[in-house]
């Protein structure tokens, strides 16, 4: 990975923290909200389904994870295990991929316009 | 008469720790003990040393586990006990008992272009630089390293990445970056960036926590590193 | 010869412990999260399926500590660009005390409000 890619990598981390850092004060207020009561299916569905603003927020947030996690464990899989090379930056690329549509399966799931 | 246990690395890479009894004085240094050592005990122990008080930066060792300048370290602060391990700088080869071969520390100095790179002859003017604009104060907290490798010795990212330039190297670098006279502005910021560069720092912080000259070479390299990402977007490198 | 525990034992070392610990298990933690969730692609009944499995105190308990992690990830992470983007200053140990206090409140909120 040439060096440009490296700083641009490292920027696009600290980028997504920052967004992450927003996302996960709501996430956490958010869930400590919703866990008041327990938890149901029904009533968590009919709290998110078909609401456009949380379909985007929460689309940010899997965005903002897929870009941050996988460069972090770049890191330590190179620190750990000695591991460098194109190798390591494709299975970077791939884990990024995997979160990002494993998560809007999830935002879809629960966020989309399905019928509870 | 008191007297500190003191055990000594002997050997190379591969080697053991030595006992010996030292007498324990007042306002003992670390690099006393070894200097007995070496004069009253086994003449065969080698270890470096030159000014004694702290400006050469050659008597570095680690001390009970922590890098530290051995000539300025009293026992009182760090034998409580009296029990003193005393070892090479971490993160070097090891020559000989406490000597380690300090080459690569100085050749990434080399490669993050620790050279100062000017425009003007000595014919010229002295550069006027008021001491209070923002680069001679980011200069004025960096520039008094004497180079004596704890920092290096502490870092970890050193440890697990081989090509990491190091806390020294960066924070000279910073301080060139600072210097409004040079003139290697780019080709600097360059040589830096990057996974063998400031970008793999991970803020540990222990060699802010360790420098004998409160430096804070942590500061510096976050320094680089908005520099450095703000000249890749720029296009400037 | 690399370094052992006394070189590292200072507070922005364990500082990265955490944040580097933190940030492992939740990376480990998100496809599991993402999974439950896509239960609900299947209907409410599905997502219930799981649901019912989450009011078990172990899960709960575990609950709590993935809590912790997040926010202790998120805070430590704050600190870290507070560092690295702003011009250095003296009260980063502040900085790290904060961190602490905000990971601990949350987790405490979650607890409380759960049981």
């Amino acid at each position: 990975m040439s060096q440009r890619a490296q700083v641009l990598l490292w920027g696009a981390q600290r980028i997504s923290a920052m967004v992450l850092a927003l996302c996960v004060v709501v996430h956490l207020l958010t869930i400590i909200y919703a866990v008041r009561s327990g938890l149901s299916a029904t009533e968590i569905l009919g709290r998110t389904q078909g609401s456009v603003m949380w379909f985007a927020f929460y689309t940010l947030f899997v965005i903002a994870v897929a870009v941050h996690a996988p460069i972090g464990l770049r890191t330590i899989l190179s620190e750990t295990c000695g591991w460098r090379g194109r190798g390591l930056d494709v299975l970077t690329g791939v884990i990024g991929l995997s979160l990002a549509m494993w998560g809007m399966r999830a935002v879809v799931g629960v966020f989309g316009a399905g019928t509870a | 008469m008191e007297t500190l246990q003191v055990r000594i690395w002997r050997g190379a890479e591969q080697g053991d720790f030595q006992d010996f009894e030292v007498p324990r004085q007042e306002s003992q240094t670390v690099l006393d003990v070894v200097t007995y050592v070496q004069r009253k005990c086994d003449s065969t122990l080698s270890y470096r040393f030159a000014c004694r008080v702290g400006v050469c930066g050659s008597c570095a060792m680690t001390v009970n586990g922590v890098s530290r300048w051995t000539c300025r370290t009293h026992v009182s602060k760090v034998a409580a006990d009296n029990k003193l391990e005393i070892a090479p700088l971490r993160n070097l080869p090891v020559i000989k008992d406490l000597v380690t071969d300090m080459r690569e520390f100085f050749d990434k100095w080399a490669r993050a272009r620790g050279r100062f790179t000017g425009s003007t002859t000595r014919k010229d003017p002295l550069a006027r630089i008021s001491p209070e604009s923002k680069e001679r104060k980011r200069v004025e907290a960096g520039i008094e390293c004497i180079g004596c490798g704890v920092c290096y010795s502490a870092c970890d990212v050193v440890s697990w990445n081989k090509d990491y330039l190091g806390p020294a190297a960066l924070n000279r670098a910073w301080t060139l970056i600072n210097d409004v006279r040079d003139t290697a502005r780019a080709e600097r910021l360059a040589a830096v960036a990057g996974d063998a560069g400031c970008h793999a720092c991970h803020t540990h912080i222990s060699c802010t926590e360790r420098c004998p000259m409160r430096l804070s070479p942590t500061a510096g390299i976050a320094g680089l590193k908005r520099a450095v990402l703000a000249a890749t977007l720029s296009g400037e490198i | 010869m690399k370094n052992d525990f006394r070189a590292r034992n200072h507070p922005a070392y364990w500082a990265f412990i955490v944040h580097r610990g933190s940030g492992v298990l939740l990376a480990l933690f998100l496809p599991l999260h993402f999974w439950a969730l896509g239960q609900a692609l299947h209907g409410a009944a599905a997502l219930d399926g799981f649901l019912r499995w989450t009011e078990h105190p172990l899960v709960k308990f575990a609950e709590t500590g993935l809590v912790l992690l997040l926010a202790a990830h998120m805070a430590g992470g704050v600190r870290l660009l507070v560092l690295e983007f702003l011009e250095w200053r003296e009260w980063q140990k502040t900085l790290l005390a904060a961190a602490a206090g905000v990971s601990l409140v949350a987790g405490l909120a979650f607890l409380l409000n759960l049981v």
